[in-house]
């Protein structure tokens, strides 16, 4: 097996899949020529022809418009925004459209709206945004954050065959920052499966995206001084697995919910009301939560570590956790 | 020149200019759907008046010839994604009456499962894509969906509405730009009823006509008279044509009235009187069968035998929906994903 970064397993999906599939193709801004902001899609114009890497003009509506148009004609379109922060842009045409679509005509819009988000590269507020709660409260759309390139191949995989929309967050922190052992070739992973990325006993830690790494960091810490602390990758917000949450919460006994968006209304609260319904009686303690400072991400690089969560606060907050 | 829309013009009505483009059971199939669309609206206000039917109801009179004739003049493998004063175009293209009144009153069996309600459904069969709510939303949704069929080398067209309201969101703009970059087979009709709910055209736009905005987008842009049907029928033709030799959108601002409130709620007393009588003179039925009359294409008792035929069905279609209960509440908690 190949290593690959997570944006090049990312990639790999999105070739494999065009090639597997006529009707998939790309659009978004500066994806063709450029190859993207990123240079995801570095060179697919030269396999697949313009037309199914399609450069468009700024026009975030337009493009998750006529991903939705497309798809209601057959085609699976995988739409990118150039920033995920820019999917505001095109928020009417996902959770008013897209979202709607099942319910209203039965008939699936099948697109993937994906791009980079997340903080810590000394971005600014416009392009360090974690929006996925926005979607994860939208009903009809599904939302992926892969933490790891082959998750994240696998779940890019899963939400081209999907035959719903899929809003797919990646993280650009990530995208060349691990590296990893990739299948090769089509590989797809089920959407709403929550991964146990390592096990323990004495608590856990429920994450997604960059704060799976934070957690990992923190448990590895924690077993340095007798602690073993399980960490569940939820990958999936939409639709959730709460199966597997739960069964940790009723095994360790002591859960904290990390993410790297803001903490109000953030999707941590919704892990945290599940448990309290449906756990409450095996926990030993009160669930705790780390997140973002309810502030837009700042530009400087120490204002903005101050605001976002990293291993060392995930580290304490679980230390208090487990003496509680 | 906005005074279009004022008394102050000749009052005289012209004459409805025959088009080359139409044989005269066209004319008399046209002037059907007309006289279909007014009175289904007629039964829709109806039916809230007596509390039968709930949600808006959107009154397309003074609208028949701008959806009918546009409508008309797409063929049949083409796409139609109407808006909310477009009954016109269902017919057009095939609709039945019961499908219809099972969709606007939310019956059992309606299209979308009581799960929303007007024309807003999806008919796949009949190429009807209904519209959201949300203006200018559909505009770059009629435009992706011949993106795909260009991509495969089809050549259909999609045809879509916008209002003097609905022309400016920011979804209209990127909608119409987009597809004229990729120069897709998009008709866009703007249907300026002079008012977008209670504000007039002076609250909405600044431009004299709003497909001068087609030079801004690199496209084809015409003004016309929205009341006489040959002439939105031969202008959409003309449309369709170009988009199919692959020459790109074009933006057909058909000029009509709206002749009552934004929905029936409204009591429209912010509109003059006299705009009402100008328009009055120039509806759209009265024009063309005026016309049809004159040509001794129908008499006076074909058109009170259609008529008569026409409001029977749709009391049949109502009889029908009327009886049929709402859908069951299960509905509600279903599809929200499909498989
Ligand atoms: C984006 C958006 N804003 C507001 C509304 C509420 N609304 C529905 S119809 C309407 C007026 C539309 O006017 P126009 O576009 O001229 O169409 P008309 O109703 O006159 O046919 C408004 C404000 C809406 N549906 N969508
Ligand atoms: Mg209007």
């Amino acid at each position: 097996m190949p290593q690959l970064t997570y944006l090049e397993a990312i990639a790999d999906a999105l070739r494999t899949e065009m090639r597997r599939d006529e009707r998939v193709f790309l659009l978004g801004e500066d994806i063709a020529t450029y190859g993207g902001a990123f240079k995801l899609t570095k060179n697919f114009h030269e396999e697949f022809g313009r037309k199914r890497v399609l450069d468009c003009p700024i026009s975030e509506s337009a493009i998750v418009g006529a991903a939705i148009g497309a798809a209601l004609n057959g085609m699976r379109p995988v739409a990118e925004m150039q920033f995920m922060d820019f999917v505001t842009c095109g928020f009417n045409q996902i959770v008013n459209v897209a979202a709607t679509t099942a319910y209203r005509w039965g008939i699936g819009v099948p697109i993937v709206v994906r791009g980079p988000s997340g903080g810590g590269v000394g971005a600014n507020p416009f392009h360090s945004r974690n929006s996925e709660a926005w979607f994860a409260h939208a009903s009809g759309v599904k939302v992926v954050c892969p933490a790891f390139p082959a998750d994240a191949k696998g779940l890019m995989t899963a939400s081209i065959r999907d035959n719903n929309p899929v809003v797919f967050y990646e993280h650009k922190g990530l995208y060349r920052k691990i590296k990893e052992e990739v299948p090769e070739g089509e590989y797809s992973i089920p959407l709403g499966k929550a991964n146990v990325v390592r096990e323990g006993k004495n608590g856990t830690i429920v994450a997604y995206g960059s704060a799976v790494h934070f957690a990992l960091a923190a448990a590895e810490e924690l077993s340095k001084e007798g602690a073993s602390v399980e960490v569940i990758d939820i990958r999936t917000l939409v639709p959730f697995d709460q199966e597997t949450v739960l069964a940790s919460a009723r095994k360790t006994n002591r859960v904290l919910i990390a993410h790297e968006a803001s903490l109000t209304a953030g999707f941590g609260g919704e892990i945290a009301a599940r448990i309290a319904e449906h756990a409450f009686e095996y926990l030993d303690a009160p669930i705790m939560r780390v997140a973002a400072y309810d502030a837009p991400t700042p530009f400087a690089p120490t204002l903005e570590k101050a605001v976002l969560p990293n291993a060392e606060k995930v580290l304490s907050a679980m230390r208090k956790l487990l003496t509680y | 020149m906005k005074s279009k829309s004022t008394a102050k013009e000749s009052t005289t009505i012209p004459p409805i200019k025959p088009s080359k483009l139409l044989t005269d059971p066209q004319r008399v199939e046209m002037f059907r759907y007309m006289l279909q669309a007014r009175e289904f609206d007629l039964a829709m206000q109806r039916l809230n008046r007596q509390g039968r039917a709930f949600g808006g109801v959107y009154s397309q009179t003074g609208n028949e010839a701008s959806s009918v004739g546009s409508a008309y003049a797409l063929g049949n493998k083409d796409v139609l994604f109407p808006m909310h004063r477009n009954i016109g175009g269902h017919f057009v293209f095939g609709q039945d009456l019961n499908t219809l009144m099972l969709a606007f009153l939310a019956r059992e069996g309606s299209l979308m499962r009581g799960t929303d309600g007007t024309g807003h459904y999806a008919d796949i069969g009949r190429r009807i894509y209904g519209n959201i709510s949300h203006l200018g939303a559909m505009i770059p949704v009629a435009a992706g969906f011949v993106l795909a069929s260009k991509m495969r080398g089809e050549t259909i067209v999609s045809m879509t509405y916008i209002g003097d309201g609905g022309s400016q969101t920011g979804e209209f703009h990127e909608g119409v730009n987009f597809a004229s970059v990729q120069k897709l087979p998009l008709v866009l009709i703007i249907e300026n009823n002079q008012y977008a709910y209670s504000s007039p055209n002076s609250v909405e736009f600044a431009c004299e006509k709003l497909s001068d905005r087609a030079l801004g987008y690199g496209c084809f842009g015409e003004t016309i008279d929205g009341t006489d049907i040959e002439l939105v029928y031969e202008t959409c033709v003309r449309a369709v044509e170009r988009a199919r030799k692959g020459e790109g959108p074009s933006l057909i601002e058909t000029n009509t009235m709206r002749m009552r409130g934004h929905a029936e709620h409204d009591d429209f007393s912010y509109v003059p009187k006299e705009q009402l009588e100008y328009w009055q003179k120039r509806d759209p039925i009265d024009r063309y069968q005026s016309f049809l009359l004159s040509k001794k294409i129908l008499s006076a008792d074909d058109v009170t035998a259609i008529r008569t035929k026409l409001i029977e069905e749709i009391r049949a279609a109502i009889d029908y929906a009327i009886e049929l209960p709402f859908p069951s509440a299960e509905e509600g908690f279903k599809n929200i994903f499909v498989d």
